[in-house]
């Protein structure tokens, strides 16, 4: 009986998400990603403007049908998401520690609160509108009622400090309302959004409705904050000095931009990252009466 | 003989213009530091009608100070006060009406019909409506205690003076912040009387500033490092300028901007209605208003029968003395809104779109543009696409209910639309897809304390009006 | 001014097709634009704040005063009355002979020789309700003789009321034979249709019946009998002008219009002329094409005419009470 070899172990090849494929960049170009100690965990794509335009091509693309879908749907999927995240909890748990060089204890902690936020943001999809909205008493006879709609395309800087709950933290919020999204992943720890987006391809989650970009924050948040065609910008993961910068950029199609700001993603998230990226529409309609007037409709 | 109507001109010795202005800051008048000043003319007669401070930066900054000192007491105030001085204030406003009413008719030169009926009215149930949440903040929706922002810095448009005046104070007031806020180069002095009801109504020196000046005043206030919050209404250009200023600062901000709204008017309007809400849409106000109907989108099977009623309706239309009281179309606001109307509208003519006037007499001084349509236009022509603010209507044409909806959305703004239509499930499937913060069905140009208001895309962001426009004066 | 084309008998060619059938009308009247009501006040309360003063007021009070068909509609109606009536209708004003006199009497069909007599050649016409006033409840045989003992009493002119049950529940074709018939034992004198539209209840009802009546052979459209709970307004007034001059546009023929009922002040008459002003044009502003059901609008008219005159304020005791 001859002896076995060890098995040499599959490593894989980390992609981006773009309209529910998982292409490399089309720059060619990778970067490596270390754990904290400088070991090397993988390489990722290193995205281009190019791979920034063609997401967020994506996403406009998607963002009839998502945003047109009803928000049971819309809160299925996003359960489903987590579902899904539930069941690969022992990969996301070591990709987190790895990536963000913390135990495995605290890594498991953040893969739970990761998916817990899923199961939050589920079931805001169909309170939101009850919350933002509703009818206004107006002095005359009409009907009047104020209805929040998603803004569009939302460009995402992930947070840099928390590889997959930020991540969490900030996509799901925009997606739950019906925008659709372009993020770019935590510059040096992009391999749990990476395979996020392999959870999200298998989670119903339509293509192009969440696309997943690796690289610099710097290099992809440029384009995206002077892309005429995104109606929206979150700068978690900016630092002051590149969030000034997009800012400026953004302001010339007046995006809606939210700012960095410290953040624990641990704690109660409110609702104002899904009020960021909603519309607030007014639609009035003749009432008339019913009244004595006897010709009063 | 005909029915002519006779002279019914609104008496204006209701109100007392003083010959000149100055500041008000830290609840006094005070000229300019450099001692600048500005004139103020009535658009329909070009008659000067006052002499105003031109406020620079050393104003700004002493405007901003007074307002920052006033803060801290205004924003400690119980809720029920608070609201106690802005229902005084509401109530100084609806005794004193007329008197602004002819007012504004003088220094904007909108009809005395409007500023009676639409203007003062709303202002001042601007002021009842804010007033009701000062003590009430807690239960809006915002956490339960929300926070004043601070200093807020406002720069507010010509179009509506004093009711813009209220869609910024009111709600600002109400949640605790202090303002300095600038009026319309061309168009102070409505700000400046109710300075003066704010002293009458005894409100705490400092909690309301105005500072009076032009394009460079405002500039100053919204660059100012100790405001909290700027709030803008004005045109999508200076809009980007101010979110450029405020970029990599912790401002919080508000625009309400420009646009294109398209009213669309299907084969199975309700036509007479259609027609007045046309109307209504595009020449309230001389037309001069940022949710304006200014493009006519009709279903092609219509289009002759709604252009007809619509000429016929627009032969009655009555333009002239603004202080008259059957006066329908006023005085454009300023030498410069002319020429840019004018301009818009023979580039118009230029790139073959069909003109059409009523025939109308313009008064001999002033600044009057008569009401004008143009017909054979294409989302090509420039004035489907750029905002006139003035009374030009440009008339296009669609055959299905997606290329009605396509074309409305064709446009970078994103405030207002209307739907004429007898179908409720067309109206409803109309309202979903279009892309405007307002939309009108079977009306036009409503407005309501209680109704938020404001854009999607580049007609801005934040909402005025109702529970929502609390949350641009709140730290939430 | 178009020619008085009162005398073509309808069908009017333009539209013939539309009333061959129960079914065809139904279909057109159906096909009309709707009416938001919404709005339809809206316009008419805009309207409302128009302003006249001096001498357009002065104008617009002779014109209201001669558009007037001053009524009596009691049964406790007498001879003495209508008489009585007809004398101030001819000369509203004893103390200004330059008022003008009103444009008629309207009476019930039994008080309609005693109108005429009263009126003798004085060009105030003699106007009588006919066809079961005001209810209309009556066999269609009872409304003809009804309206040619209305006619035969020298009427110029006959205030007919609908069939409002038979619009009601759709039948359209017959409310609309009626009136033909009607029209047809009218002879000379001008038909006005009354729609009762307090009891049609709906706008689009009042454009639709409007049409109807039109389409008959109606001279005029009027309101309502004043004898229910909402009875002429500002807004389905204007809305009976929109559908006379949308009739005119399409085949040429004008159709008058009588608010009644309810119009008692000359702030009100002139809020009316205002309408006519400016949803019909000159064509309308005389009482061949306007008038206005009303009785106690006559005095104060009178009064605001004594006020324009004088400068001062004049008070019942300086109009007469008949």
């Amino acid at each position: 009986m001859s002896e076995r070899p060890e098995r040499l172990a599959v490593l894989k090849t980390y992609k981006l998400f773009v309209g529910g494929k998982f292409p490399r960049s089309e720059s060619g170009r990778v970067y490596e990603v270390t754990d904290s100690k400088g070991r090397l965990l993988a390489n990722a794509p290193l995205a281009s403007r190019k791979d920034a335009r063609d997401a967020v091509g994506a996403a406009r693309k998607a963002f009839g049908g998502w945003s047109g879908a009803t928000a049971y749907n819309r809160g299925q999927v996003l359960y489903r998401v987590a579902e899904m995240l539930e069941g690969r909890r022992e990969q996301f748990t070591a990709e987190v520690a790895a990536g963000s060089g913390i135990s495995r204890a605290k890594a498991a902690a953040e893969v739970d609160a990761a998916i817990d936020r899923w199961v939050w943001y589920a079931g805001w999809s169909d309170k939101i509108a009850q919350v933002a909205g509703g009818a206004n008493p107006v002095a005359g006879p009409f009907f009047n009622l104020s209805t929040p709609e998603p803004t569009g395309v939302v460009a995402v800087l992930a947070p840099q400090d928390s590889a997959l709950l930020g991540l969490v933290s900030v996509v799901a919020p925009a997606i739950v309302t019906g925008n659709t999204v372009v993020v770019a992943a935590n510059e040096k720890a992009p391999l749990p959004a990476l395979s996020l987006a392999e959870v999200l391809a298998t989670s119903d989650v339509p293509g192009g409705v969440v696309n997943v970009l690796s690289g610099r924050t710097a290099e992809l948040g440029a384009p995206l904050a002077a892309h005429q065609d995104v109606n929206a910008i979150d700068l978690a993961g900016a630092d002051a000095e590149l969030a000034k910068e997009l800012q400026i950029a953004a302001a010339d199609n007046l995006k809606r931009v939210v700012r960095p700001r410290a953040e624990r993603w641990t704690t109660d998230p409110g609702t104002d990252r899904m009020l960021a990226f909603l519309e607030t529409k007014t639609v009035w309609h003749p009432t008339g009466s019913l009244g004595a007037s006897g010709s009063a409709y | 003989m005909g029915f002519d109507y006779a002279p019914a001109p609104e008496s204006r010795a209701i109100v007392d213009i003083a010959p000149s202005y100055g500041l008000f800051i830290d609840g006094e008048f005070r000229e300019a530091a450099d001692g600048k000043v500005f004139k103020t003319v009535a658009p329909a007669t070009e008659e000067v009608l006052s002499e105003v401070a031109q406020a620079g930066e050393e104003d700004v900054d002493a405007a901003v100070a007074a307002a920052r000192r006033a803060f801290a007491s205004w924003s400690a105030l119980p809720g029920a006060e608070r609201g106690k001085y802005l229902f005084r204030i509401a109530r100084v406003l609806q005794e004193r009406s007329r008197e602004l009413a002819v007012l504004e008719t003088l220094d904007n030169g909108k009809p005395i019909k409007e500023t009676r009926d639409v203007d003062l009215p709303q202002v001042a149930a601007h002021f009842f409506y804010y007033a009701g949440w000062a003590d009430k903040l807690a239960h809006a929706g915002y956490g339960p205690s929300p926070r004043p922002l601070g200093v807020a810095g406002q720069v507010i448009p010509w179009n509506f003076p004093l009711l813009m005046l209220a869609w910024k104070i009111a709600p600002a007031l109400a949640t605790g912040n202090t303002v300095v806020l600038k009026p319309a180069e061309t168009t102070p002095l409505s700000a400046l009387f109710f300075a003066d009801v704010c002293r009458r109504a005894g409100l705490p020196k400092g909690v309301v500033n105005i500072v009076t000046g032009d394009g460079r005043t405002g500039a100053a206030l919204v660059a100012h490092p100790d405001v909290n919050k700027v709030a803008f209404t004005g045109s999508t250009g200076v809009g980007k300028q101010i979110a450029r200023t405020v970029a990599g600062t912790s401002k919080k901000l508000t625009l309400e901007l420009g646009g294109k709204g398209a009213n669309i008017v299907f084969d199975d309007a309700p036509v007479d209605q259609a027609v007045e809400g046309i109307v209504n849409g595009i020449f309230f106000n001389q037309g001069q208003v940022c949710c304006a109907g200014s493009r006519l989108l009709v279903q092609e099977s219509v289009r002759d029968e709604v252009l007809d009623a619509l000429k016929r309706r627009l032969g009655t239309l009555r333009l002239g003395d603004p202080l008259d009281k059957n006066t329908d179309i006023g005085a454009i606001n300023s030498a410069e809104q002319l020429a840019r109307i004018t301009a818009l509208a023979e580039t118009g003519e230029a790139e073959g779109a069909e003109r059409w006037s009523p025939a109308c007499e313009l008064p001999s001084s002033g600044y009057w543009f008569a009401p004008t349509l143009f017909t054979g236009v294409s989302q090509a022509h420039t004035i489907a696409r750029d905002e006139i603010f003035g009374p030009v209507l440009s008339v296009l044409t669609f055959r299905t209910p997606d290329e009605a909806v396509a074309k409305a959305n064709n446009t970078p703004y994103g405030l207002s639309a209307g739907i004429w239509t007898e179908k409720g499930s067309r109206i409803l499937a109309m309202a979903s897809k279009l892309r405007a913060g307002v939309v009108w069905a079977n009306t036009f140009n409503k407005f309501d304390p209680t109704s938020p208001f404001g854009g999607y895309k580049e007609s801005g962001f934040g909402r005025e009006g109702g529970r929502h426009g609390l949350e641009a004066y709140l730290d939430v | 001014m178009l020619l008085c084309v009162t005398s073509q008998s309808p069908p009017l060619t333009a539209l013939a097709d539309v009333t061959a059938s129960d079914a065809a009308l139904r279909r057109f009247l159906h096909g009309l634009p709707g009416v938001d009501g919404v709005g339809l006040e809206a316009r008419a309360a805009s309207l409302g704040t128009r302003s006249v003063k001096t001498t357009a007021k002065a104008y617009a009070i002779d014109l209201a005063i001669s558009m007037i068909d001053l009524t009596t509609l009691e049964g406790a109606d007498t001879p003495g009355k209508v008489r009585s009536l007809s004398a101030k209708g001819m000369t509203p004003d004893p103390t200004d002979r330059g008022t003008p006199s009103v444009a008629a009497i309207c009476v019930y069909p039994d008080m309609a020789a005693v109108a005429k007599e009263a009126l003798g050649t004085s060009g105030v016409r003699v106007a009588s309700v006919a066809t079961a006033f005001p209810a209309g409840r009556a066999a269609l045989p009872v409304k003809l003789a009804d309206t040619r003992d209305a006619v035969a009493a020298g009427a110029d002119e006959i205030d007919m009321v609908i069939d409002r049950g038979a619009f009601l529940s759709g039948r359209y074709l017959e409310v609309f034979e009626e009136i033909r018939a009607v029209k047809e034992v009218c002879g000379t004198a001008r038909l006005k249709v009354i729609f009762e539209t307090g009891e049609l209840s709906t706008y689009d009802n009042i454009r639709r019946v409007s049409w109807l009546a039109m389409l008959a052979g109606a001279d005029f459209v009027k309101t309502s009998t004043g004898k229910v709970a909402v009875n002429a307004t500002p807004a389905n007034t204007l809305l009976l002008m929109e559908a006379v001059r949308d009739f005119r546009a399409a085949t040429g023929v004008q159709v008058g219009v009588k608010p009644a009922g309810g119009i008692r002040t000359t702030k009100d008459a002139i809020k009316y002329l205002v309408m006519v002003n400016e949803t019909l044009g000159d064509d309308w502003l005389s009482n061949e094409w306007f008038r206005f059901g009303a009785s106690s609008l006559l005095n104060d008219l009178l009064m605001q005419r004594q006020k324009l005159r004088t400068g001062r304020y004049s008070g019942p005791d300086y109009v007469t009470v008949d």
